[in-house]
């Protein structure tokens, strides 16, 4: 566990830290009721009982940026959970087994990532109708083939290793194999590609939302507070200033986080991932 | 090479039909009868059924997605749900406008990263190589949509200098959607271009170069910066496509008459036709240049193996 202690690594848990913290705990930290409004104060600036401001409808930005936290991350955990699940296990079959399994799920890769990701995102979302779960559905179809290429690339390497060919010569069973031997060698650069798969996926879900796709008013959203802001450019720009930073903040710290973790506990990684 | 070309072409039919499948059968999910939202608000169940026999949309849908593969063979792209135009007519106007503001970004994008990449790999851990990784790193964290509302803040509403949004007042119109779609791109080049050049600056080559009396200067320029380039371009390529996706959403920011934003439009308004024609060009002019990005790579570095 080496390099861990750099200065992006820290900034990056820290921030990390920062958007669990108020996911998991936006009824304490939020100093007001986010969906609470005062249509005396509407688009008032920062001051000091509301450090980021008022909205459109005069409700506290600061208490809808903690808890659009829980949204943003709710996505990301659920994309990533998804897709690296299902990109693990289909990745690990088409390594293992080859043949038709391996034909059949690399073909569907490559069709995948001929497609331009966030278009693909965009058609789906706009086919099953916009709501958060859907958001989801979207972004893990897309999600899996990067999981997927990857356990397929280490568990072709680990399949020749002589351990594992020992084990199947002692009659462990496939199922046996590849969990207990293949597996554990590709756990390290699948928890980094999460990590910086959270990044992507919270960008994503934004992305979503901004353009109107992703989750609908008036759950608090950051990229759906983005365009509602963008409204008020000129009159109220602390709308469209702070929940932007918000995501940009999010997704650095997850960042750092990734690329600290590389160095840390797989060296290899980046080289094999970024040539 | 022809071989080359001709195999790497005949790969892009299969992904082309296999799109055009994927965009058949999205726009025949969508939940919402476009028929219904067509025939307006106080239709009779008759005027949505002649609406519905108007479209094709009754007839069995294997008929329905032959007879689209046929029209697209035609190039025709079918009638606007909407505006009852062809939706060629729709295109022509939009993908310009989308071409000239991908070609503007890339033109941001390099002219940023050329010059900042080569001087912060030349004068390693110099400030102005600071300014260039903390630039890099900025760039690749700052989504577009914050980035695009917070030049306008800046350099439309305060300074007053460009437009808000359109694409009305011509060379300054394209200024703000340009930097936008342009700038995070020359965050990704710039940390390449430092890396890459840095790698080739410390090989044996660029010493020998060196040491028979070329100047630095000339030793970089001639020799290290051609091959730093090599693995540049490809990134260049590929980020084309991500140009062309990251319009959608830049378009949408500054009102940019595009082909982005006339996908997002017909979403909104159930225009299969018109949905169906965006996302297939969009997706389209992704792989061609993908497929030109590889025929450029393989011309401009004679090592690649072809075969």
């Amino acid at each position: 566990m080496r390099k861990l202690h750099t200065f992006g690594f820290l900034a990056g848990a820290l921030l990390t830290l920062l958007l669990f913290a108020c996911a998991i705990a936006a009824p304490f930290i939020a100093p007001h009721d986010p969906s609470a409004q005062d249509s005396s104060r509407r688009l008032e600036g920062p001051s000091p009982d509301h450090l980021f401001g008022l909205d459109d409808l005069g409700r506290d930005v600061l208490s809808r940026i903690v808890w659009g936290a829980r949204v943003s991350l709710r996505v990301g955990l659920s994309v990533v959970l998804v897709s690296s699940l299902a990109g693990v296990a289909l990745g690990a079959l088409a390594g293992y087994f080859g043949g038709a399994v391996e034909t059949a799920v690399m073909r569907v890769c490559d069709t995948l990532l001929a497609f331009p990701g966030i278009l693909l995102a965009i058609a789906l979302v706009a086919m099953l109708g916009p709501n958060l779960d859907n958001v989801i559905i979207a972004l893990s179809i897309i999600g899996w083939v990067g999981y997927a290429r990857l356990t397929r690339g280490q568990v072709l390497k680990v399949r020749q290793m002589d351990y594992v060919v020992a084990a199947r010569a002692l009659g462990s069973r496939s199922g046996r194999v590849i969990a207990r031997h293949v597996l554990p060698n590709v756990i390290n650069p699948v928890i980094v590609m999460a990590t910086l798969g959270l990044a992507g996926a919270i960008l994503a879900e934004a992305s979503l939302s901004f353009l109107g796709l992703g989750v609908q008013p008036p759950t608090p959203s950051w990229g759906a507070m983005l365009t509602a802001g963008r409204r008020y450019i000129g009159q109220a720009d602390h709308l469209a200033i702070f929940p932007g930073l918000a995501i940009m903040l999010a997704v650095m710290g997850l960042n750092f986080l990734g690329d600290g973790l590389i160095d840390a506990l797989d060296p290899k990684y980046r080289r094999e991932t970024k040539e | 090479m022809t071989n080359y070309l001709l195999r790497r072409l005949a790969q892009v039919v299969p992904i082309a039909l296999g799109i055009m499948t994927l965009v058949f059968s999205l726009a025949h999910i969508i939940p919402g009868d476009p028929a219904v939202q067509l025939a307006g608000e106080n239709a009779q169940p008759e005027d949505i059924a002649r609406v519905r026999t108007q479209l094709g949309l009754d007839d069995p849908l294997h008929e329905q997605y032959f007879h689209y593969l046929g029209s697209l063979a035609r190039f025709d792209l079918g009638t606007s749900f909407r505006s009852g135009e062809p939706v060629s007519a729709q295109i022509a106007t939009r993908y310009p406008a989308t071409i000239i503001l991908a070609i503007a970004g890339m033109f941001v994008a390099l002219s940023v990263a050329l010059p900042l990449g080569i001087v912060a790999a030349v004068f390693r851990n110099s400030w102005i190589d600071n300014v260039a990784r903390f630039f890099a790193l900025i760039g690749v964290s700052m989504p577009s949509f914050w980035l695009g509302p917070l030049l306008i803040i800046a350099f439309a509403i305060h300074l007053e200098w460009l437009p808000v949004s359109g694409r009305g007042e011509g060379l300054k119109s394209i200024v703000l959607p340009a930097l936008t779609l342009g700038l995070p791109l020359a965050a990704i080049l710039t940390r390449m271009i430092r890396v890459s050049l840095a790698d080739e600056l410390g090989n044996l080559y660029f010493t020998a170069a060196m040491s028979k009396g070329l100047s630095r200067r000339a030793a970089i320029l001639r020799h290290a910066l051609r091959n730093a380039l090599i693995p540049v371009i490809t990134i260049v390529g590929l980020q084309i496509g991500s140009l062309l996706t990251g319009a959608i959403i830049t378009e949408q920011i500054f009102s940019w008459p595009g082909l982005g934003r006339l996908l997002i439009q017909s979403i909104g308004a159930r225009d299969y036709p018109q949905m169906q024609a965006s996302v297939l060009l969009i997706a389209l002019t992704y792989i061609l240049v993908n497929l030109l990005t590889d025929v450029v790579y393989a011309v401009v570095d004679p090592r690649i193996e072809l075969e």
